[in-house]
Order: C-alpha cells, then structure tokens, then sequence
C-alpha cells in the first residue's frame, strides 16, 4: 500500500484585506466578501516565490517524513507561477533539500490543478516501485490583474507531500481524474494577467469537473459522503467548494477544518493541497479524507485516503497550517501591496 | 554577459548551509576554506550549520547597493547560531521595532537578488524571527 509519508505547508505573513482593495478600485466591499466569501488574503513578500515556498514547505514535509532527501527518487513542482519560463522550479528545490543528482524532477502547469497532478504522478511511481519515495508540491504567487474580481482572492501558498510504502500516515486508496477542454481561465504566452470566463468558470467549469471526480471516486470507492470525516474541494473563493459539498450531501463539519479560503485566499496549485495539511493537522488515525482539486482549462483529481496512528507523532514535528495562517500576520495596504507584486511600472 | 557560475559554485553554502569542521580543533569554517583559521590543519570533515541561533546585532539598511534597492529599507544582522557559528545575513518578516539582540531567529530559503527581470534569480538564506 501507498500512501503520504509526510507532509507540509507554507504561507506567507503578508495579507491584504478585500476592504483595501476594493477602496482602491471604487468597488463594494461588503457584496464582495459576501458574493466571494472572502475576507483576506495571503500576499508574499519580494523575496518569496514559488520556489521558495516550495523548500520551505517541503522542509516541514521532511521534517514529518523523517527520511533522508536523497532517498527522493522523483521531485515535481506545480505552479502556474514558476519563476523563470525556462529553467526549472524543481531542481532549485532538489539541490536545496539535498536530493540531487539522483532524482528525477520536473515542472508541471495545469492551473489550480498542477499539485495535485504532481501528487498523482508521485504516486504511481512510488505504486510502480519506480522509486522509494517521491515528492510533489503545489506552489503558487498567483496574480490577478489589478481591478479585476481575481485580484481579491490571487494569493500565495506551498503545500508539499512526500509518497512510499513504508511509515505512512495516510494510505491513498483510490485515485479519480476527470478531464474535458473546457476554457474558461487561461493565460497565453508572454502576458503578465491571465483572463477568465466570468460566469462561465461556474457550472460547466468548476462545478462539472468537481462533481464529476468527486461522484466518480466515490462510485469507484463505493463510498458515499457519510463514510468521510473530511472532504476537502479546490478553493477558488469561499462559496464554490460549500456550494459543490451541498449539492453532494456533505456537511460543514466535514468541510471546515480544510476551508482556508476565507482569510487566506485562493493559493490556486496549493489551494486544495494546503486544504489537506490543515485536515491531517487534526485528523485521527482510522479517519477517511476526500480530496477533490480543480484546474482551469479543465479537470479535477480525486483522492481517498485513509489515516494511520503514525500521524500523531508526526504531526507537531513542523508548523501546523492554522497557525501559519493565523498567527503573525502583517497587513499591507495596497500601495506596498502593488509595489510587493510588481505592478507599479519603473523607470529602468 | 551573464555569468551565473559564481553564485551556482556557492550553491551547497547558500542553499544548504554545508560547512566544513577542522579534524583536528573542531574550528567550523563557512564558506570552507583550505586551511584552518585556528590550528593550520589542512583536514575537514562536511557538516551543516544550524538552522536556529539568536541575533548579537543588526542594523537598517536605508541606502542599499544596486541589486538590493526595491527591498530598502531592510534589517542586516549578525546571529550566533546553536552551534556557535556566527553568520551575516538580512532578518525579514520582522518589524523593525521588535529587531533587539538576543532575538531568536532561524533560517529560510528566500530570493537574495536577480539579474535585472531577464536574469538569473539567486536563491540563499536570510533570518526570520522564530
């Protein structure tokens, strides 16, 4: 059996309120967090990005795993924010955690989705025997052009997994992807902001594929929503993943612990990933979690796990998701905000 | 022309903290050097320094060299770490009047500096507080 044998995540201590942002740009703050459920969001600092995130995160994923690095037989990032367009984000991260030169790495784009895609192939090599342990990262610093509706939830976040056979703290059991064109967010080559569908993102984008993954692994599982502790849907805004457990009969009690989305944003490849760390940080051995990601463009990976009793003596070996998340935070205003995430033209 | 080789050849110190122990008095030299600062002995074994320390002193930067000028104003300290390492480095995540000496601190990856928008982006090490 297969499964997560440590786990862990990053946020950056910067936030931005939506009151902030929307006097800036004379729209209603109060419709907003109440259309979008959304209060803050996480904001990273100029030197942070997606490569650093991920080796801090990755860090607190070792330091749970408790395996030496060079034992990782395969690295991949998924961002849709890596920082250079060529050269990879993953071997910055291998020599890093000391995991080079065996290793095999790479970079995977597949919008809010590219984390879990990264866990999905991590995964099977480790279920192949290819390798003894692999490890997988959703990291983002997304953007969301000034103005527009994504700049209110476009945040920042790493969450990393490492995969094996031996010392686990939760075995997968089934996995479920569910993949059509569908193109409702995108961003072409050399454009700074990407663009979006509006209403279009909703029904037969999100709701579809999340539907879709999350009824097709249960099917698979024959489980129904009653038979999870937790579920865990990509997190785009507050409303959608309540929205897509509703529908599907499960409760906020189920859904809680792994919302994040309203004081952190959405932190798109690491948004359903640090969803699970928040969930695993609470969770008890014999526990049955349902992940269900989301990637624009479009498609959902679904995930069945179950926890073992070595998740409580892993879990306070690394910073639990909460506290990163409510804990020492500074607040920007939108000046330093703009001037943080380079949208202030300069002279050179 | 760019030349990234320098920074690449500081890699296993910048990104992972690797330095070298004098076989002889135990002296940790970082960077490595060839000879011993202390005894003269010409042998290391590898270790990594430690992630955690306390700060001795710091000051603000307000005017900064070139690569470092969008982060003006910023905090430079010099921490002692657990294994007695004294190391230089900026201190983030930490408003400048909570900065004082004995301050805990611990290390984490972040961008140090990048070769305009076109170049090479350099990754190490810098203080937050712990």
């Amino acid at each position: 059996m297969a499964g997560i044998v440590g786990y862990g995540a990053y946020i950056p201590r910067n936030r931005i309120k939506v009151e902030e942002i929307a006097k800036v740009w004379g729209a209603d703050a109060p419709s907003y967090k109440k259309g979008l459920m959304l209060e803050e969001k996480s904001v990273p600092s100029p030197d942070q990005d997606t490569i650093t995130m991920s080796v801090e995160a990755s860090k607190n994923a070792l330091r749970r795993a408790g395996i030496d690095p060079r034992e990782i037989g395969a690295i991949y990032v998924g961002s849709e924010s890596h920082p250079y367009a060529v050269k990879p984000s993953g071997t910055v991260l291998a020599e890093a955690l000391n995991a080079t030169p065996e290793v095999h790495t790479a970079d995977l784009e597949f919008a809010c989705k590219a984390g879990t895609e990264g866990m999905f192939i991590a995964l099977s090599l480790v279920q192949a025997a290819a390798v003894k342990y692999g490890l997988a990262v959703g990291a983002d610093t997304s953007q969301g052009a000034p103005g527009d509706a994504l700049e209110y939830s476009a945040a920042a976040g790493a969450a990393a997994f490492i995969f094996g056979q031996d010392k686990l703290i939760a075995e997968i059991l089934h996995t479920y992807s569910y993949t059509t064109d569908t193109p409702d967010f995108w961003r072409r080559e050399y454009q700074y902001y990407p663009q979006h569908g509006g209403r279009f993102t909703g029904d037969p984008a999100y709701f579809t594929h999340i539907l879709g993954a999350a009824r097709g692994i249960m099917a698979k599982a024959g489980m129904k929503p009653a038979d999870f502790q937790y579920v865990i849907f990509h997190q785009p805004n507050g409303k959608f993943p309540l929205r897509a457990g509703e529908i599907l009969g499960f409760s906020r009690k189920q859904i809680d612990p792994g919302w994040l989305v309203p004081k952190l944003g959405n932190t798109y490849s690491g948004s359903s990933p640090l969803g699970l760390t928040a969930t695993l940080d609470i969770a008890k051995a014999g526990d049955m979690i349902l992940l269900v990601s989301y990637g624009s463009g479009a498609g959902s990976d679904g995930f069945i796990f179950r926890v073992t009793e070595r998740i409580d003596e892993v879990r306070n070996l690394a910073p639990r998701t909460r506290d990163m998340l409510d804990k020492n935070k500074a607040y920007l205003d939108y000046g330093v905000y703009a001037k943080y995430r380079r949208k202030i033209r300069k002279a050179k | 022309m760019p030349n990234p080789a320098r920074a690449w050849r500081e890699y296993p110190q910048r990104y992972r903290l690797e330095a070298e122990k004098c076989t002889k008095c135990g002296t940790i030299a970082f960077p490595p050097r060839l000879v011993c600062p202390q005894c003269g002995n010409r042998k290391f074994a590898k270790t990594k320094l430690a992630e955690t320390g306390k700060l001795l002193t710091f000051t603000i930067i307000r005017v900064p060299p070139d690569p470092f000028e969008d982060q003006a104003p910023y905090a430079v300290g010099i921490a002692e770490l657990e294994d007695g390492v004294k190391l230089t480095a900026q201190v983030v995540d930490c408003d400048f009047a909570a900065l004082k000496v004995g301050l805990r601190v611990r290390l984490e990856f972040r961008k140090l500096s990048e070769e305009g928008e076109a170049g090479v982006i350099y990754y190490g090490y810098k203080f937050v507080p712990e």
